[in-house]
């Protein structure tokens, strides 16, 4: 289980504070599909990247499985089972996607394996596998990279931030497929979206807002009242 | 063949293998050839007026290989080597050198390489150049090759050079002169470390119309050593020419690179990219997110670069 206990987030800018995150308080159970949304500059971002250790809190403590981790390392928190889908998916001159899947694995995995991964994400392996992972693939090939990356590391928590950004041709069917089959073999998932579809298929759903929880409740409770009033946002 | 366990290492680096090389060959140590093996359609003979070697290869033959390696493990020994490469019309084949040097002593080792390659009407020659050096000695490991290349009509060379480790100074030149459609293309790998001073030199003239080049070097500069990338690529006649630098700056080191490009027709269609910089901090953390170290995300990232 994730608990995120009274985190709190300031960051410079122009010499004064500026509070991003303000006492958040939330736990997430082992299984649970919960969506945080709401208005951009809310603090989506910057609570998951401090999950993933990637910002670090001004305050407040987040624990997994009872531990508390404010202290580990990015890597330390990886091995400990969290994995990260970036925003904005990173180019690297030289690998390729046959090698990050492999780095992402922690272990050598087939080519056959690596096929079974990148077929979930819509990319055919003889076309993909030993491709530069590099500025000549588009954005939303690198997001569908992004995310073979994160199931080929098979980690108990996963994070998604905002993986419906430049998804262009990958239909969402297939992106929504994924999560619910992560859902389906019991992984603890937090997607940062605005994408209805995606709210759709929560437990739950946060509503961050002026960096503090505004709504957290179940989505069926949630969902009607975002659809219904722009206020909510 | 019989080696020592320190030119066993340069051979196995520079050849990529511990076995024999398939087809003809010539094994340099410290100055002396201690194994040859001409075949039908490859034949090396030794130079008369300087040391070094004329390499024949016959018109047409293809899928053959000629290695050259050569390695120094004695301390202090200074070399300049010729060595000629005359690949007649039609042949494909590839070509693999480079040198090792194993210094355990005070004073420098030194090899200087010249090379020439003549390739014919129509052939295709991959040439694979590894450099590599090591050893505990305060004498330098000093490599300068010279990679002259003729291209005659419809001519293609491939060179792949490559400089990992080791080597504590080196002036990298290679003069290509294209012919009517020949093809040129360069790939070099470079790592300087420690005080290491590198300095790579591509000078190509598009004479013929329609000849091509595609100069791509890509290098990760370490702790205090030193690169400088020159490259001019004259355009002659109707032709392309395209050269890159793309360059990792790491520590305290310095990466200048100075290319130059000079038109002589208006049908020369001339490019040169250059990229120098430090690994970015996202490529560092999505590898550590992937439960790599700093370090650990550092080597993946050289290493790939470098691939």
């Amino acid at each position: 289980m994730l608990e995120v206990r009274d985190v709190s987030f300031l960051v410079s800018e122009e010499g004064r504070k500026k509070k991003i995150l303000d006492k958040i308080s939330f736990k997430v159970r082992p299984g649970e599909f919960l969506v945080v949304t709401g208005p951009n500059g809310g603090g989506k971002s910057s609570l998951a990247k401090i999950i993933m250790g990637l910002a670090k809190q001004t305050r407040g403590k987040i624990l997994l499985n009872g531990e508390d981790i404010s202290e580990l390392s990015i890597p330390q928190r990886a091995q400990k089972g969290i994995s990260f889908s970036f925003q904005q998916p990173v180019k690297f001159k030289g690998l390729t996607v046959y090698d990050l899947l492999n780095i992402a694995n922690g272990e050598m995995i087939s080519p056959e394996e690596a096929e079974k991964i990148l077929k979930q994400v819509g990319l055919p392996a003889e076309e993909y596998l030993n491709r530069e992972v590099n500025g000549k693939l588009s954005g939303g090939e690198l997001k569908r990279i992004e995310i073979a990356m994160i199931l080929a590391r098979n980690s108990e928590l996963l994070i998604f931030d905002e993986p419906e950004a430049g998804i262009d041709l990958w239909s969402f069917d297939d992106l929504v497929k994924v999560f619910r089959k992560l859902h389906r073999e019991g992984k603890t998932i937090i997607v940062i979206s605005h994408q209805e579809r995606i709210l759709k298929i929560a437990d739950r759903i946060m509503i961050l807002k002026k960096g503090r929880i505004f709504k957290l409740n179940e989505a069926r409770k949630v969902l009607p009242k975002i659809q219904g009033s722009e206020d909510e946002f | 063949m019989n080696f020592n366990e320190y030119e066993q290492e340069i051979f196995c680096e520079v050849t990529g293998t511990s076995e024999p090389p398939k087809g003809a060959y010539n094994f340099r140590v410290n100055g002396k050839s201690v194994g040859r093996k001409s075949s039908k359609n490859i034949n090396i003979v030794s130079k008369k007026d300087v040391s070094g070697l004329e390499i024949y290869i016959n018109p047409g033959t293809i899928d053959e290989s000629v290695h050259i390696p050569v390695a120094i493990s004695a301390t202090g020994l200074k070399e300049t080597v010729y060595n000629d490469f005359h690949v007649g019309e039609g042949a494909d084949v590839t070509i693999v050198a480079g040198c090792g040097i194993y210094n355990c002593g005070p004073v420098d080792s030194v090899h200087d390489g010249i090379h020439r390659f003549f390739v014919g009407k129509g052939a295709k020659v991959r040439y694979i150049e590894k450099h590599y050096g090591f050893g505990p000695g305060r004498g330098g490991r000093i490599l300068n090759p010279v990679t002259e290349v003729f291209l005659e009509e419809g001519a293609e060379a491939e060179l792949v050079m490559e400089q990992i480790k080791g080597v504590d100074s080196t002036i990298r030149k290679t003069v290509a002169t294209l012919g009517r459609r020949a093809k040129l293309v360069v790939k070099e790998r470079l790592m300087t470390h420690g005080r290491q001073k590198a300095e790579s030199i591509y000078e190509v003239s598009l004479d013929g119309e329609d000849a091509s080049s595609t100069i791509a070097s890509r290098s990760v500069a370490q702790d205090v050593s030193e690169q400088i990338f020159r490259s001019k690529i004259v355009g002659n006649n109707k032709c392309r020419g395209h050269s890159e630098c793309d360059a990792i700056i790491m520590d305290q080191a310095r990466v200048l690179a100075v290319p130059s490009l000079d038109a002589a027709s208006v049908d020369a269609e001339l490019i040169h990219e250059a990229a120098i910089g430090k690994i970015a901090g996202e490529q560092l953390e999505k590898l550590m997110t992937l439960g790599l170290s700093r370090a650990e995300a550092e080597s993946q990232i050289i290493n790939g670069f470098l691939k």
